[in-house]
């Protein structure tokens, strides 16, 4: 309920803040720390990077900003962190969905409720791949073919975002999948080219240069509609010539990670507002677009209510496949 | 040649004064933040990384790389001096390079390792030039059951021939195995070996770790001991630099061998750490005066950190070509390569040209360049180890704390690693062997996740391990290695089988001082 007040005051300070940004209550006085929940060089990293040179070219914010990786125990280490650090407005947290899954399927010590959402600013999409010179050419062909065969699904940590899309799709498929995960989507991308799994559920940008280097390709995507068309990657097909799943008979019609953005717990609204307010003018800059455009994800901005029915509608699909599954903890 | 036409395009692009300049820059900070333990490679990297948005990639590139030469050089300076390694890599350098440096020899020890570094380097970089294509197609062939025959190989080769008991190896593994497991858990998702401590989750970090067993540890047993470096004469001994890279060539066998364990090491990826401790395992095992290894042997410097720098230079042919970092430096890199628009993966070698073959050929000029500036330093480190342990020994303190305070910012990290000086005191004491140890908290979760990943995928049968001929001679390999001292003991155990007791305490007592 606290939460609920703290979403619905900062929903009100933000449309304020959105009209007469000068009169924002509350302005940083010291260093900002930007917390990846990830080690240096993966998606979560490269967004805590790219605000932080955003805000700090267009001299967004007067005080410096530096950028820590916490990024142990699958990302635990930043939000118990961001826990511990409660009432302190000079410590954001950059994460995906793992806030509020990861404290679903295993002991860590947070849930998201700990901290303070500021907002969800963009979406990675998953895809299907499969091997170059595997024979199935649409998802309707690798369902026909797991069904007779024994599969191997890569992904990255257990558990996690890409082992539910996996047990989403045996359910939705009628098919058994031996899951594998590994440490990262770039590890898995590399067991993929070199023929030790069948297939995995890449974020585009975890893909992208072995799709262009014709070692693996994508069969569908797991959105409602093609993604936008943007440059070819391949000399012939780009983003858009990927076929929607459910196109092809694979009945999942979204399957999303956010990039998320979140406070302390027990900050003031107004310093919630200060960073929403933040993170949209670092949304509306030419180098933002450049970034979404180059990390192939879908730009996004949800805060506030939105956010929160977002979050809530995801715990209740996670929570029913981890349910089925018997990963449940307590 | 292709791939020379290409390079000496390269080297067009490489060799310009405002490229030279970026590496001499590079090198200086890269010794800077090497030297400073807890700064480290990657910290530096990712430091410098906002300012090269700016440039061409070209540029951008050649300036981390050359910091990144400079950190990994400026990281075996401390691990030499003062018994702390910097990076995982640098671990194996301590066993050799301190008892040497302590001994009255750091100008030797420090050229020694320099010059060896170099050349690994150097092999690495022509392996690179010429095999791209063929080591490129080598990686793919590594699946999780190829993953776990080379860590149990690198295993196997430094497991068991040790001074120590081998009961005690065993011991040091166990815990090292242990310590590796806290945290969350790859392969199941579960939390770990917390003990209700909610920030262990994030596992414990090898510098937290090593800065403990080997800074602080050693610190306790000098303080006990009422140690004192032996005086290093005081001129500055130029010419005890150059003798020791002319020595060089005499221990070629060590230098190519090592050289080949590193570039093989770096390209299968089992990655410089367990290239360097590996290659000063076998080092030991074959070298002729292998008995004297962790007392100050010149091999003993050279097989490592030759193995190192190999391994960490090849390292970087599968970040460009497959897009996967070999190390936490090379992944910050690779952000840096994506923030420039630049995608790793197959097709950067063909797409990137001018960029590919520029880094590669600024790979030649910048070790070149980064070998020079390092051994000027030589004397002005060596003169380190003239200041009175009184002083040196609180800095040892400060460095080992800010060191594991900057890990991720965190008390625990401290209060741990003063655990680990006690751990690491405690085993010198008692004769326990350290490198399982470290070996185990390094490679034993990769090893782990490798097992069970080949297990899930042949559902719980090891016939996967002999499935095909690369991973069955990687895993014959490894068990010959293990069972190799058993054999050669045999027919010593069988002839007089008495005379094992016979062995007086004193004898014992001298050979236990040069475990490690």
């Amino acid at each position: 309920m606290g939460r609920t007040s703290t979403l619905l005051l900062s929903a009100a300070a933000t449309v304020l803040a959105g009209t007469m940004p000068a009169l924002s209550a509350w302005q940083p006085q010291k260093p900002i720390e930007f917390v990846a929940t990830a080690g240096p060089g993966g998606g979560t990293d490269n967004l805590a990077r790219a605000v932080q040179n955003i805000i700090t070219k267009h001299k967004l914010v007067e005080q410096p900003i530096v950028v820590v990786n916490k990024g142990g125990g699958s990302g635990a280490e930043g939000y118990v962190y961001g826990k511990a650090s409660a009432g302190d407005p000079y410590k954001v947290i950059f994460g995906t969905s793992n806030a509020w899954q990861q404290p679903l399927v295993s002991k860590v010590a947070f849930n998201y409720t700990d901290l303070t959402a500021i907002a969800a600013m963009a979406q990675d999409e998953f895809l299907l791949w499969v091997k170059q010179d595997a024979p199935y050419k649409t998802a309707g062909d690798y369902l026909k073919a797991a069904a007779a065969g024994e599969f191997k699904m890569g992904g990255a940590q257990s558990k996690d975002t890409d082992e539910v899309l996996t047990r989403m799709i045996e359910k939705s498929g009628h098919i058994k999948l031996t899951y594998i995960p590994f440490k990262s989507g770039a590890e898995t991308a590399v067991q993929l080219a070199g023929g030790h799994l069948d297939s995995h559920v890449n974020n585009p940008s975890e893909s992208l240069g072995q799709w262009r280097g014709g070692t693996q390709r994508p069969l569908c995507v797991f959105s409602p509609k093609r993604l936008p068309q943007g440059a070819k990657v391949t000399a012939t097909e780009g983003w858009g010539d990927v076929p929607t799943c459910v196109e092809q008979g694979l009945d999942i019609k979204q399957y999303e990670q956010p990039r998320t953005v979140w406070l302390p717990g027990k900050v003031t609204p107004d310093q919630a507002a200060f960073y929403v307010d933040l993170m949209k003018k670092v949304q509306a800059t030419p180098e933002w677009k450049d970034y979404i455009e180059k990390s192939s994800q879908i730009d996004t901005f949800l805060t506030g209510d939105e956010f929160d029915k977002f979050i809530k509608e995801d715990l209740e699909r996670v929570k029913q496949v981890a349910g089925e599954q018997g990963w449940l903890v307590k | 040649m292709d791939n020379l036409g290409e390079l000496l395009h390269g080297f067009s692009i490489a060799i310009t004064l405002p490229h030279l300049a970026l590496m001499v820059i590079g090198v200086l900070l890269g010794i800077l933040v090497g030297v400073l333990p807890g700064l480290g490679a990657p910290n530096g990297v990712s430091l410098l990384l906002p300012l090269t948005f700016g440039m061409q990639p070209v540029s951008a590139i050649i300036l981390l790389s050359s910091m990144y030469w400079g950190a990994l050089f400026g990281g075996s300076v401390t691990s030499i001096l003062f018994n702390i390694p910097g990076e995982p890599s640098s671990v194996a350098t301590t066993f050799d390079g301190y008892p040497m440096a302590r001994d009255g020899r750091p100008t030797t020890a420090l050229a020694t390792a320099f010059g060896s570094a170099a050349f690994g380097a150097l092999i690495g970089v022509i392996l690179i030039t010429f095999l791209a294509s063929w080591v490129a197609q080598v990686a793919l062939a590594f699946g999780p059951a190829e993953y776990f025959a080379v860590y149990f190989l690198a295993f196997a080769s430094f497991v068991g021939m040790g001074g120590a008991a081998p009961i005690k190896t065993v011991v040091a593994l166990a815990i090292g195995f242990a310590i590796a497991a806290i945290g969350i858990d790859t392969v199941s998702g579960s939390v770990r070996l917390t003990m209700g401590v909610d920030e262990l989750v994030k596992g414990v970090n090898f510098v937290v770790a090593v800065m403990g067993l080997f800074g602080i540890g050693e610190l306790l047993v000098a303080v006990e001991e009422e140690f004192h470096a032996r005086a290093v004469s005081s001129k500055i001994e130029w010419r005890e630099v150059f003798r020791a890279i002319g020595r060089l060539p005499r221990h070629s066998v060590a230098l190519l061998r090592s050289a080949a364990i590193g570039c093989w090491m770096g390209i299968t990826p089992g990655g410089p750490t367990a290239a360097s401790f590996m290659s000063y395992g076998i080092a030991r095992r074959f070298s002729r005066r292998g008995r004297y290894f962790g007392t100050g042997e010149v091999e003993g410097i050279i097989s490592p950190e030759t193995a190192d720098h190999a391994a960490g230079t090849s390292a970087l042919l599968p970040m460009l070509s497959l897009g996967i970092p070999g190390s936490a430096t090379a992944a910050v890199m690779m952000g840096g390569l994506m923030i420039w628009g630049l995608n790793p993966g197959p097709m950067l070698f063909v797409d990137q040209k001018d960029f590919v073959w520029g880094l590669i050929a600024s790979m030649y000029v910048g070790n070149i360049v980064a070998v020079v500036l390092v051994l000027l330093t030589v004397p002005v480190f060596a003169a380190l180890m003239r200041i009175p342990f009184v002083i040196i020994a609180p800095l040892i303190v400060i460095i080992c704390v800010v060191g594991a305070y900057s890990v991720s910012n965190s008390y625990l990290d401290v209060v741990m690693m003063l655990g680990f000086g006690i751990v690491g005191y405690l085993f010198k004491k008692l004769f326990y062997p350290l490198a399982p140890l470290v070996l185990a908290i390094v490679i034993g979760d990769k090893a782990e996740d490798a097992f069970r990943q080949s297990m899930l995928m042949s559902k719980g049968s090891l016939g996967i391990f002999f499935a095909n001929k690369l991973v069955t001679c990687l895993i014959v390999a490894g068990i010959a290695l293990l069972l190799l001292p058993l054999v050669l003991q045999l027919p010593r155990l069988w002839r007089k089988p008495a005379s094992a007791a016979t062995e007086t305490t004193a004898q014992e007592a001298a050979r236990e001082k040069v475990i490690i």
